[in-house]
């Protein structure tokens, strides 16, 4: 009956002396995987302008209903989107406007840390969209 | 006549344990957190100060302004009295335990001042009456919330005690035998050349036991057991009144290490480092042991308690007692 105490006394003895594995978040990250689903980015041509052609594959696909595209066109006629409204709550972080994407403009990023102080901080329009292409490595 | 000089010293005395009690049983509550935490293989607190040591001041800051609730059905007097006996005797222990043997301050008084508050002919009677008392503050302030939980605690409170009473004043008779006294400074000054635990190891075990269950902590935690009587006898307690609790808790664990430091271990007497820091080592290696028998094993069932008490415990301090008289009787 003695033994079997003791023997728990021992290992929580040794584990006192072990290092902690808790790791110290704000000032420590873990980060994220590389295939990680975080917020998105819109990528820009070579020559500056964004890729998206306003085609709508995304708004449709989208099971959130989280997209939101106005159409427009330059006078070549090329689609570019007029507004790109990307609500970051509503988003469900699913990938498939990523993969319905016919240019590959929309991608998401492994960037996790999504909390912020208000509301209107996570809902990206075209221009926050574009400048994230910029700031965020791949 | 009273001579004021006396008076007034010994008040200093008192406000200078006092003091020193307090701070450690706030600092008792962060060393609990970290040790706890460490064996988990966490870290505990760290951000209030440096590795969170200004975490009590700010539990207690935290406690002295929540709002004080009083429920509408509870007892009141009794419910704020509960508090209070509980803290009370907790802190009046402290009047009798030889924390060393004399100082002078670094030479800062004239005449060597013994480092105690008083010294009690029966101070070993007077702990125990007061540790009986404290009892009743876990009894009353389970039974004037009227809860069913607090009151359910209450009851296994008042049921536990009585029973590992008996058992913790049995296991240190033998020390008294020895010793041929209650007065404690006479007691460590027996053992100066072997400490009282080895000849009484049966003994010591049986009090570190019976004090773990009189001190209401893990695996005996049978008045508060979070898991089935939410908090027992505490549920229903918030602000300053829960915090008196607490550190009632604390003191009370301060109370029975040192106890048991100055019956078996010797008390402050020990090598080369001065007196205080002996009792303080010790002191702390068994506060460590509470605390490390704490995050060890999981709470007692309430008949296997019981059962334990008086089938195993009190059998074998009788027994403890019987020998120790034969084998005294047989070395004279």
């Amino acid at each position: 009956m003695i033994k079997p105490l003791i023997k728990g006394l021992i290992v929580t003895l040794r584990y006192f002396f072990s290092k902690p594995v808790t790791v110290h978040y704000p000032e420590e990250k873990v980060g994220s995987f590389p295939k990680y689903r975080g917020l998105h980015i819109i990528g820009r041509k070579p020559d500056g302008s964004i890729k998206c052609v306003a085609c709508g594959l995304c708004e449709a696909i989208c099971p959130a209903k989280a997209i939101k595209i106005e159409i427009g066109e330059l006078e070549d006629g090329m689609r570019y989107p007029k507004t790109y409204i990307l609500d970051g709550w509503r988003c469900i972080y699913c990938g498939l406007c990523q993969q319905a994407c016919p240019v590959n403009a929309i991608v998401l990023t492994p960037e996790y840390e999504n909390a912020r102080y208000t509301r209107e901080e996570l809902i990206l329009d075209r221009d926050t969209l574009l400048k994230r292409s910029d700031e965020v490595k791949l | 006549m009273i001579d004021m000089n006396l008076v007034i010293f010994t008040l200093i005395k008192i406000v200078i344990v006092f003091a020193c009690v307090m701070l450690c049983v706030a600092y008792l509550t962060w060393i609990e957190r970290k040790v706890i935490g460490h064996i988990q293989i966490r870290v505990g607190p760290m951000y209030a100060g440096w590795h969170g040591l200004l975490q009590p001041i700010a539990d207690g800051i935290k406690l002295f302004f929540k709002e004080d609730i009083m429920p509408t059905k509870a007892s009141k007097v009794l419910f704020v009295l509960a508090p209070m006996i509980s803290i009370v005797p907790a802190l009046m222990s402290f009047a009798v335990i030889p924390f060393g043997d004399t100082t002078t301050l670094f030479g800062l008084l004239k005449e060597p001042v013994p480092m105690r508050i008083t010294e009690l002919n029966i101070a070993i009677l007077y702990i125990f009456a007061l540790a009986g008392l404290g009892s009743y503050g876990v009894v009353f302030g389970g039974w004037s919330a009227n809860n069913k939980y607090a009151l359910m605690g209450a009851l296994r409170g008042a049921a536990q005690m009585v029973s590992y009473e008996l058992a913790l004043t049995l296991s240190i008779l033998g020390v008294v035998m020895i010793s041929g006294s209650l007065n404690l400074v006479q007691i460590v000054e027996g053992q100066k050349e072997v400490w009282n635990v080895v000849y009484q190891p049966v003994a010591f075990v049986l009090y570190l036991i019976c004090g773990t269950a009189e001190l209401n902590r893990t695996p005996f935690d049978m008045p508060e057991a979070e898991s089935e009587l939410v908090a027992g006898f505490h549920a229903d307690y918030s602000s300053m009144k829960f915090a008196m609790f607490f550190m009632a808790e604390y003191a009370n664990m301060i109370t029975i290490a040192s106890l048991a430091t100055t019956l078996f271990l010797g008390g402050w007497q020990g090598p080369f480092l001065p007196p205080l820091v002996w009792f303080m080592i010790k002191v702390f290696i068994l506060v460590y042991f509470f605390i490390w028998l704490r995050a060890t094993y999981p709470r007692v069932r309430y008949d296997q308690l019981m059962k334990f008490g008086w089938k195993v415990l009190v059998p074998i301090a009788l027994a403890n007692i019987i020998v120790t008289g034969v084998v005294m009787q047989f070395i004279k």
